[in-house]
């Protein structure tokens, strides 16, 4: 049967074919349907995990418990687990474990655009690398047989491209296995110095016997071509756009298997063309290697460079080629950056933090656009729980040096990230006593990746109500005395909390609650309106940055079809017009 | 077919993902390789939104490129502007008229270009545009702005009604099955 798919849903399928029974993943934008789509499968157990770093480990256990398991995260998800993931390429595995990792070359929804290649490289694992969907269904199942084979975890490299394009999958029935049996191997699972260092060569070894893999493999292809005056190595997204632009004039080295690469397959090409040209998106990881292993006529970054994603046009340019004619709007038009919704829980927060003029080192989530005009309310953002640690050293540095800075500054992070990386931070806050000042921007989800529980939710990954973390407790057992709840659409009540625990001569939370307003399970007040004849025109309600308001004719105006409610606007209002 | 590249644009929340899906669906229905893309996360937050279907009987690319769209349906009217550049000569725009405010116009800090329908038309390009959200309020959802435009879209297509109820049918619940006919059948008429 034929079915168009994304990618991400095209590897749980594959997931689901191979007989795969354990998924465990922290979400994140590009890689988060990986898991939801393997969570509507009755026959593969699927969790979300609070990082990265536990999903790893939990798939690993799944593993050694016989049972071929995956974990799924975003490129800086690689960076959570990445302790795990190197010691992994030593242990190896019982069942087949598959890190399927989503990179995001145009920074589409992220702080960075790393390269997750080289990961692969570093920890010296498997990696492959579909181009669509059907590849990206047939890549999983191979993936585990690579696994199994090789006694390794594979990775799945996925990008933006691939895991948010659908196209067209042929599906299969599952192949249900039969456990494997978990054996004590105390060499081969505990990595202590005496047991890893004979698990080094282990691991070289295999990385030679998996290089002749990727010589033979048919995942590493070649399309002919008529003219072979010069020939592209391309993967993934990157071989889609040389095919778009060039069909198959010339020929083309297509890598499925980007770690380890081939040497003869990819000498023996070089041999046959006149020029060597490397397609890849972001950095120069298939061109180095060619340049390793001897192909001297070879080109990549110098003509592509290594920001940003790839696009047909962007080929065509450096390629020498006319770009098609396009019509261009004569004027200048206003960018639409997102924004948060209108009734957001944030902005009320957002807003008395501006008013208050304290210095707000922030952390991964939607509370990230508090960044943007008019609320301008953040000063940092770096990676999740960042929020947290980072005001520690702010203050404790500051106060070292004489300066008192723990009375005008706070950190924000949502639920979700705090349970992610957000806890040990806060038990340092506790420890060193940095006097700090920390907000949860608790809305009961994990907002920006779509809407996935969290263990402060009260329910899993498959909609079952289960434990839920109660986070006045935690903060507490973290060692942090002052704990307080505050509703963002109060306005007041926000701005008292806010001065009492800055004033406070010791370390506080102040948990901000309220659900994000997009949960189906929220109602809203419904829609209020702007009586004309009070409204003078001030603006004061445009500084919360809705976009449910604007100003018509010099009065407020608000979208019926947007507005929910929240009433955070009519608290700025001084005339009682709203 | 040799090739058919759409783009469907607007802000998000609007529900572009849907009317792409939709598309997605019934060039598969027809036979073709299809690719559609999409983009999640961040700019789903009211920013500006774009997805690509590309079909024919092999598609690569996943997303168009600037002067390759032969259709580019807008569900914004300061959309249609921002993504004109995407359009192949020739190509048609299909947009709403309507007109959502982004956050620089919203705090002042930039205009809202006047009269952006003409000044499209000046360039020369094909642009058909219409209201769509009336249709939609009619049929008892803002959120039917997508398929009243894909009803508009479907005049360009050479697909029988009955394929494009089809796919509808396919890719809505139940319970919104006869809002959405109703809007596709209201956009074909407007």
């Amino acid at each position: 049967m034929k079915k168009l798919m994304l990618g991400n849903e095209a590897v749980a399928r594959g997931l689901y074919e191979a007989g795969c029974g354990f998924v465990s993943s922290y979400p994140g934008t590009p890689s988060t349907e990986i898991t939801e789509s393997a969570a509507k499968y009755d026959e593969i157990y699927a969790e979300w995990a609070p990082n990265e770093k536990v999903a790893m480990e939990s798939a690993f256990g799944a593993s050694l418990a016989g049972v071929r398991s995956m974990c799924g995260m975003k490129h800086v998800g690689m960076n959570v687990a990445a302790d795990p993931l190197f010691t992994l390429s030593y242990t190896g595995v019982n069942a087949g474990m598959i890190v399927a990792v989503a990179d995001d070359a145009g920074m589409h929804s992220s702080q960075n655009e790393q390269d997750s290649r080289h990961y692969a490289k570093a920890a010296k694992l498997p990696m492959l690398e579909p181009s669509d969907a059907s590849e990206s269904l047939n890549f999983t199942k191979l993936a585990y047989e690579i696994s199994e084979k090789f006694d390794t975890p594979v990775i799945m490299k996925m990008c933006t491209r691939v895991s948010h394009s659908q196209s067209i999958v042929e599906l299969s029935d599952r192949t249900e296995l039969p456990r494997k049996a978990y054996e004590k191997n105390g060499p081969k699972y505990i990595m202590m110095p005496g047991f890893a260092k004979k698990r080094h060569p282990v691991v070289e070894e295999r990385t030679a016997l998996l290089t002749e893999f990727a010589e033979n493999t048919d995942i590493n292809r070649l399309d002919e071509g008529e003219d072979s005056s010069r020939g592209f190595i391309a993967s993934s997204t990157s071989y889609m756009y040389v095919k778009e632009v060039f069909g198959d004039k010339y020929p083309v080295l297509k890598l499925g298997m980007i770690n380890p690469l081939p040497v003869r397959k990819i000498l023996d090409f070089a041999a046959s063309v006149d020029e060597v040209i490397v397609v890849e998106e972001l950095d120069g990881f298939i061109e180095e290697h060619c340049r390793n292993i001897g192909v001297s006529r070879v080109k990549g970054k110098e003509i592509f460079g290594c920001i940003d994603e790839l696009s047909p046009n962007k080929i065509r340019k450096a390629m020498g080629l006319e770009v098609p004619v396009k019509a261009s709007f004569p004027e200048g038009i206003p960018a639409r950056p997102p924004v948060m919704c209108a009734g957001c829980p944030h902005r009320g927060l957002y807003y008395v933090l501006k008013k208050l003029g304290v210095t707000v080192f922030g952390d991964i989530g939607c509370y990230t656009l508090g960044a943007v005009a008019p609320l301008q309310a953040i000063d940092t953002t770096i990676c999740m729980g960042a929020s947290i640690s980072g005001i520690h050293g702010f203050n404790k540095a500051n106060t070292f040096y004489g300066e008192k800075t723990n009375n005008k500054s706070v950190c924000v992070i949502g639920d979700s990230t705090f349970m992610h990386s957000g806890m040990t931070g806060l038990a340092n806050v506790a420890y060193n006593e940095s006097n700090s000042t920390v907000i949860i921007l608790d809305n009961s989800i994990t907002g920006m990746t779509g809407h996935q529980d969290n263990p402060t939710t009260g329910k899993n990954l498959k909609g079952e109500a289960c434990t839920k973390i109660n986070l006045e407790a935690l903060c507490h057992a973290l060692g942090i005395e002052r704990v307080r709840v505050v509703d963002p659409y109060n306005l007041k009540e926000c701005e008292e909390a806010v001065k009492e625990e800055l004033a406070a001569d010791a370390s506080s939370v102040i948990i901000s609650r309220r659900p994000c307003a997009l949960l189906k399970y929220v109602k809203h007040a419904g829609a209020i309106s702007v009586k004309a004849e009070k409204c003078v025109g001030c603006r004061s309600c445009m500084k919360v940055g809705c976009p449910a308001i604007s100003i018509k004719d010099r009065k407020a105006v608000i979208d019926g079809t947007l507005c929910t409610g929240c009433r955070v606007c009519s608290q700025l209002c001084r005339t009682g017009a709203i | 077919m040799d090739s058919l590249k759409i783009m469907i644009v607007g802000v998000g929340g609007q529900g572009t993902l849907l009317a792409s899906k939709l598309l997605g669906k019934i060039l598969l229905n027809k036979g073709y390789d299809v690719k559609v893309s999409e983009v999640h996360g961040m700019s789903q937050r009211g920013g500006s939104v774009v997805t690509y279907i590309c079909c024919g009987d092999r598609a690569y690319s996943p997303v168009i490129d600037e002067g390759e769209a032969d259709y580019i349906v807008s569900f914004e009217a300061l959309e249609a502007a921002r993504w004109v550049s995407y359009l192949k000569k020739g190509g048609i725009i299909v947009t709403n008229t309507q007109e959502i405010n982004p956050m620089p116009v919203i705090t002042g800090a930039a205009q809202y270009p006047e009269k952006i329908i003409g000044k499209i038309k000046d360039l020369g390009v094909n642009i058909d545009a219409f209201d769509a959200l009336t249709p939609a309020v009619k049929v008892g959802s803002v959120k039917a702005v997508n398929i009243v435009l894909l009803g508009r879209l479907s005049k360009y297509f050479d697909f029988t009604e009955e394929e494009w109820l089809t796919a509808i049918r396919e890719s809505v619940p139940d319970r919104f099955i006869k809002l959405n006919e109703e809007a596709f059948l209201l956009g074909k008429q407007a």
